[in-house]
């Protein structure tokens, strides 16, 4: 445990010093949310009824463009090399770099949304409905889209790859993320059924995304 | 205050330390005065008290366009003159226009409510401003990507001028985009014929604003100027000994 | 405890690097992998660390703790430092004592040794490339593995500090350890030579 607790304080150091890049995913995902009515027109009833949706989008794009970095980093300066020889199991380590990701950039996303709610006039329930959802969805996005993140680290290959290889397998994620916040909204399904297959949702990531990453890593680090 | 009195860093100290007391309290007595003369300014006979509001957003706005003005000179100097100061005087200007910026949309908006019933309106005044918001929060984000300074400074300071330029044709097109959708804004803020009763308030807050926006820099640059000397001090010290 | 490879052969990217590599090391002992560019040298240390799969023969380390696999009992000292310049000197110290866990010792008496005490506090980015190397060496210091594989390890290193390290490797060869280097210079410690890619 002393392993993993030193592995997550190290990212998330990382992450909130000079060069890192968590708080740029915030401003991503507020440029995002702001594009959004240039592109629909400034009607505030049709925002309102898009905001779930924007919202979830941005967020989706934010923490999947800061994804980028999560294993290339360590594999430029070596340390992967002696993350994956150490004693701690490959499977935690990677689940550990996932949590440490969300925590310094994919909880920022839902501690902003407020904030971008009011700029698409969502009123308090929309709200606090589609950060829930974003609470509970965005643990999910890290963790596939970690599997993206170590298959593009093998590859030598980020950015527009990642995106391509990961946005298919998140779209579970934004139907029922989307679907829960609509129905805390407007209904008529209940919020219930759709937020517990979200739920669901992550924590099959939570197994899955650490161990494909894991055997990616291990089978491609030449 | 010429350029070249102040180009060297040392000097730029001990001439603020002496300053920079005065430029406080000038800025504290007039904000005190503005705040007085605002409270006591009239209630509008449309907008009731909310109008004072003005007092505040209106400097703010201001203000936030004018950092990003005194941001493209520092640019200048740091692309065309090489000013030792320059890029000092860029980055500490970054987080103040920022958060003058955020006072004028929050402030905005807050003068909104009562008029839209919603706290945000994509209208273009405040739309421009929000955009403004971005460039900023975009400019510090790059200043915070580099740890070496320097090498910052260009990047940032060709940013800035391209934001100078690209300002004008944003807000161009969110008032094209804003009137093509929505042929009336619902509120012209601080419109053009204004009552000598709020004008003059304004105009203090204005002067007392900027003001705290000299105090505010002077401080920053200050304070970069040490940072950077901590820093030097720090790589001196790394490269000490290795024994 | 005895190090062994037989029949050792590695494939890189489609093309055979080096086959049919026979090579021991035992406790104490120091192994020198010398060769032209090319040779595989860090192939053969990656084999070793499990970093790279091998494409036949075998490795084994006998005597070694049972319950740990070869690369768990391995400090591996590649090209690349492992030092994040975001962290302070001792901060970066601490992650890899903390992180690669088993037998530990104190960070600050390390960088004392390593003669990074006086830039403990200070961020890595600071450091210059010799000491970046010599907090890599820091680190093989800060947790007990009786393997060590290093990769040109006196590269980026003055005098100084190549004697310092020399030391260090002796020292580490006296309490039992074993040592494979690939390397093109002098260890400063007395080393087996395993040539390999020599024909050419």
């Amino acid at each position: 445990m002393t392993a993993l607790a030193a592995l997550i304080r190290r990212d998330i150091k990382i992450a909130l010093r000079v060069g890192g890049g968590a708080l740029i995913g915030v401003l991503f995902f507020l440029t995002v949310v702001v594009l959004m009515p240039f592109a629909v027109g400034p009607d505030l009833a049709l925002l309102t009824r898009l905001g779930p949706a924007i919202l979830w989008l941005g967020a989706l794009l934010a923490s999947l463009l800061t994804l980028d970095r999560l294993f290339m980093a360590d594999h430029e300066d070596g340390s992967l090399d002696l993350i994956v020889m150490s004693r701690t199991p490959l499977e935690l380590t990677c689940a550990a770099k996932a949590l440490a990701h969300w925590l310094a950039a994919g909880l920022p996303l839902v501690i902003a949304t407020p904030v971008l709610g009011l700029l698409l006039n969502l009123d308090a329930t929309a709200t606090s409905a589609v950060a829930l959802t974003l609470l509970a969805g965005t643990p999910a996005l890290t963790f596939t889209g970690m599997i993206g993140a170590a298959l593009a680290v093998t590859l030598h290959r980020g950015g527009l790859l990642l995106a391509v290889l990961v946005l298919p397998l998140s779209i579970p994620v934004l139907i029922f993320g989307v679907a829960a916040s609509e129905a805390a909204i407007t209904g008529p399904l209940s919020f219930g059924a759709p937020f517990s297959i979200l739920c669901a949702l992550s924590l099959v990531s939570f197994v899955v995304g650490p161990f494909a990453a894991a055997a990616s890593l291990r089978h491609g680090l030449d | 205050m010429t350029l070249i009195d102040l180009a060297n860093p040392t000097r730029f100290l001990s001439l603020t330390a002496r300053l920079l007391p005065w430029l406080a309290a000038a800025t504290a007595i007039l904000l005190a005065i503005g705040l007085y003369q605002s409270a006591m300014a009239p209630d509008d006979y449309q907008q009731g008290a909310t109008v004072k509001i003005m007092f505040i957003h209106v400097p703010n706005a201001w203000l936030s366009m004018f950092v990003w003005g005194v941001m493209s000179l520092a640019a200048l100097g740091t692309l065309v003159w090489r000013h030792p100061l320059a890029d000092v005087a860029a980055k500490a200007a970054a987080p103040i226009g920022a958060a003058f910026t955020f006072l004028a949309l929050v402030t905005g908006s807050l003068w909104g409510r009562p008029m839209w019933g919603t706290y945000w309106e994509w209208d273009a005044r405040l739309t421009s401003v929000l955009i403004l918001f971005l460039m900023y929060l975009g400019l510090i984000a790059l200043w915070r990507a580099v740890e070496d300074p320097s090498r910052a400074a260009r990047a940032a300071a060709i940013l800035t001028l391209v934001g100078a330029i690209n300002l004008p044709i944003i807000k161009f097109s969110v008032d094209w985009w804003n009137t093509l959708h929505q042929p009336a804004s619902v509120m012209r803020m601080g419109g053009p014929a204004l009552d000598r009763a709020f004008l003059i308030p304004l105009l203090v807050m204005a002067v007392a604003f900027s003001l705290l926006f000299l105090t505010l820099h002077l401080a920053a640059m200050r304070n970069e100027i040490l940072r950077r000397r901590v820093r030097t001090l720090q790589m001196m010290q790394a490269s000490r000994r290795s024994a | 405890m005895r190090l062994t490879g037989s029949g050792v052969r590695c494939v890189r990217g489609g093309r055979e690097v080096f086959s049919g590599l026979y090579f021991e090391a035992a406790s104490g002992e120091a192994l020198a992998i010398t060769g032209p560019n090319g040779a595989g040298k860090t192939s053969l240390l990656r084999l070793i660390g499990g970093l790279l799969t091998i494409a036949g023969g075998s490795i084994s380390l006998e005597g070694g703790e049972s319950e740990l696999t070869l690369p768990e009992q391995i400090h591996y000292l590649g090209h690349r430092d492992a030092i994040k310049p975001a962290l302070s000197v001792s901060e970066n110290l601490w992650f890899w004592r903390d992180f690669l866990g088993g037998e530990a010792f104190d960070p600050a008496e390390i960088l004392v040794v390593v003669g990074l005490d006086h830039a403990a506090g200070l961020p890595a980015a600071f450091l210059s490339a010799g000491q970046r190397r010599r907090l890599s060496i820091a680190r093989l210091l800060a947790v007990r593995r009786p393997v060590w594989l290093l990769d040109e390890p006196t590269n980026a290193l003055d005098a100084a500090g190549q004697t310092l390290f020399a030391k260090l490797m002796g020292e580490h060869l006296l309490r039992g350890g074993l040592i494979i280097a690939a390397t093109h210079t002098p260890l400063g410690i007395t080393a087996r030579e395993l040539r390999i890619g020599g024909a050419s």
